[in-house]
């Protein structure tokens, strides 16, 4: 029975123990700990968060990457097929161009080496006729030496002019 | 919500009241009744020591030396002294703080002196320590019943308890200092050891059944969990700073007990007091209602009291008697097969320590939950 008989001292001194142990703790250890704690949970929740946040801007990013890689490497395609097209242009074109100069050209020369030949004929036309005048000049001359000769000349050219 | 509440009360009061029982009957079959345990101390020794016993009492009387006897030393070892047993016969003196209606008094236990005999003290009236209470005695060294002695001595519970109350203000000072100083950073050291505690109170005993009022009613919850707890532990060191049977103390729990009560009928919310006064129960079952409703309130601190009281000191009942089977058997072989149960025991008290204060705390959280209850929806009725 005794065991169960609380004692007045001791619930005195237990209640007042407990009371000022509370106050205390309440005051310099259970608020400030409990406080940190939750602010510590807090920033750690944030930073999960901001994580997840940043996790996804990448994502976003990484895709975003690829896509304008796509498009880069879609633009590079059409650029490069229509600099294909250019060069054939280009060069079916300076291909033309440059036949039809060339057949220009050719004929132009052509035109030029005509023209020239018949300038040149003509030159040798005209060569040949002074040569031949000036050969047949020292060959009359040779042979009108002699009065004779001439005489005979003359003769024989009357005689072809008469009844003319 | 309720029911659930209710389910998780039934289960921790069935099992903790199992332990009770157990407990208790252990300790009746200690103590149920003198005479019968001096008979089995008698025939055991009458057993062991044949050739000695028929000078067995003389023997031992001629000698000075008191028969052991298991009842009154685990009695002395589990309930209140005025003075801090040491070794031997060396005892730490206590103050003694009386009132009678002549004024205070203050003065050491050493004036009584030790041992069975209490010398006198002469205050304002003579004073001699009868079981360990003070008790007014005439010249003739009769008690006179007359004159009320208020015992309010540090005793070695009391001094026990202030120990453990400086101690937890050391350690929760200087854990508080370390957050202050690391702030949001990991905890190092003794605070990563008190931190998991602190969650776990506040995770595991006061969110399920607080919710959103847990930070209120936070610090009581967790000064109650950890004062009990290292007071526990405290009790079960056998030598002189602990030792002491404090929360193994009608008193000590009674007052604790006491503080939920109040805390937690204070907090009572409209729906609490409905429960009680307005139960739904067909009218003519409230004269039943009412009243059982009403001792409800008043047996859930009791239950508090009683569950941690018979625990902790049913521990130190079961490890003072495997003690002491060495000495009831006087033979060197019972204490060397009694240490393993020994060391197996207090093992088991530690968790006990740690479990009771859990579940003291977790059953205070619930009832202030059950009191701060909103008031449930309408299908529910």
């Amino acid at each position: 029975m005794e065991l169960v008989t609380p004692s007045i001292g001791l619930l005195f001194w237990s209640s007042l123990s407990f009371f000022i142990l509370f106050i205390v703790l309440t005051k310099f250890a259970w608020k400030p700990i409990t406080k940190t704690l939750k602010e510590r949970e807090d920033s750690i929740d944030e930073a999960l968060k901001s994580a997840e946040i940043a996790r996804l801007q990448l994502e976003s990013l990484k895709t975003d990457n690829q896509r304008l890689l796509n498009e880069a490497r879609v633009e590079r395609d059409k650029l490069l097929k229509e600099a294909n097209e250019i060069k054939d242009q280009i060069l079916a074109k300076a291909k033309g161009d440059a036949k039809s100069e060339g057949d220009k050209m050719i004929a132009a020369a052509k035109e030029a080496i005509e023209m020239e030949k018949v300038n040149a004929m003509n030159q040798l036309k005209t060569q040949v006729a002074v040569l031949t005048v000036d050969l047949a000049e020292k060959i009359l001359r040779k042979k009108m030496e002699d009065r004779s000769q001439q005489e005979v000349f003359v003769n024989d050219s009357l005689k072809n002019i008469t009844l003319n | 919500m309720t029911h659930i509440k209710s389910l998780k009360s039934i289960y921790y009061t069935t099992k903790t009241s199992f332990l009770t029982i157990v407990f208790c009957f252990i300790s009746v079959i200690l103590f149920a009744n003198q005479p019968s345990t001096n008979t089995i101390a008698d025939t055991t020794s009458v057993g062991l020591d044949s050739e000695h016993a028929n000078s067995n009492a003389t023997h031992e009387e001629s000698h000075g030396e008191e028969k052991f006897n298991i009842n009154k030393t685990i009695m002395e070892h589990i309930s209140d002294a005025h003075q801090w047993h040491l070794w031997a016969h060396t005892s730490l003196p206590l103050p003694v703080i009386i009132y009678t209606n002549k004024g205070i008094e203050v003065f050491s236990s050493a004036h009584f002196g030790h041992g069975e005999e209490s010398h006198t003290y002469q205050g304002n009236y003579s004073y001699q320590l009868i079981h360990e209470k003070i008790k007014v005695v005439n010249e003739q060294g009769e008690v006179n019943p007359n004159i009320m002695v208020l015992d309010f001595s540090i005793t070695k519970n009391v001094a026990s308890m202030l120990l453990a109350v400086i101690c937890l203000i050391i350690i929760f000072l200087s854990v508080s200092k370390s957050y202050a100083k690391r702030g949001v950073g990991a905890p190092k050291g003794l605070q990563s050891w008190i931190e998991p505690l602190i969650i776990f109170v506040r995770d595991d005993i006061a969110e399920p059944n607080l919710g959103k009022r847990t930070a209120k009613f936070m610090p009581f919850l967790l000064t109650i969990f950890f004062f009990i707890w290292f007071v526990n532990m405290l009790g079960l060191i056998p030598f002189f700073p602990g030792g002491a049977n404090v929360t193994g103390n009608i008193a000590v729990t009674m007052v604790l007990a006491v503080i939920t009560f109040i805390i937690t009928n204070l907090n009572g919310k409209k729906t609490y007091w409905g429960h009680i006064f307005l139960p739904h129960v067909p009218w003519w079952l409230y004269p039943l209602m009412v009243v059982l409703e009403i001792i409800g309130i008043f047996t859930k601190p009791i239950a508090l009291m009683i569950r941690l009281f018979a625990n902790i000191t049913a521990g130190h009942i079961l490890v003072l008697s495997l003690v002491c089977l060495t000495f009831i058997f006087k033979s060197l072989t019972v204490g060397i097969v009694a240490a393993p149960f020994i060391v197996f025991i207090s093992a088991i008290e530690l968790l006990v320590a740690f479990m009771q204060a859990f579940i003291f705390t977790m059953l205070a959280a619930l009832y202030i939950g059950m009191a701060l209850e909103e008031p449930a929806p309408e299908a529910h009725h």
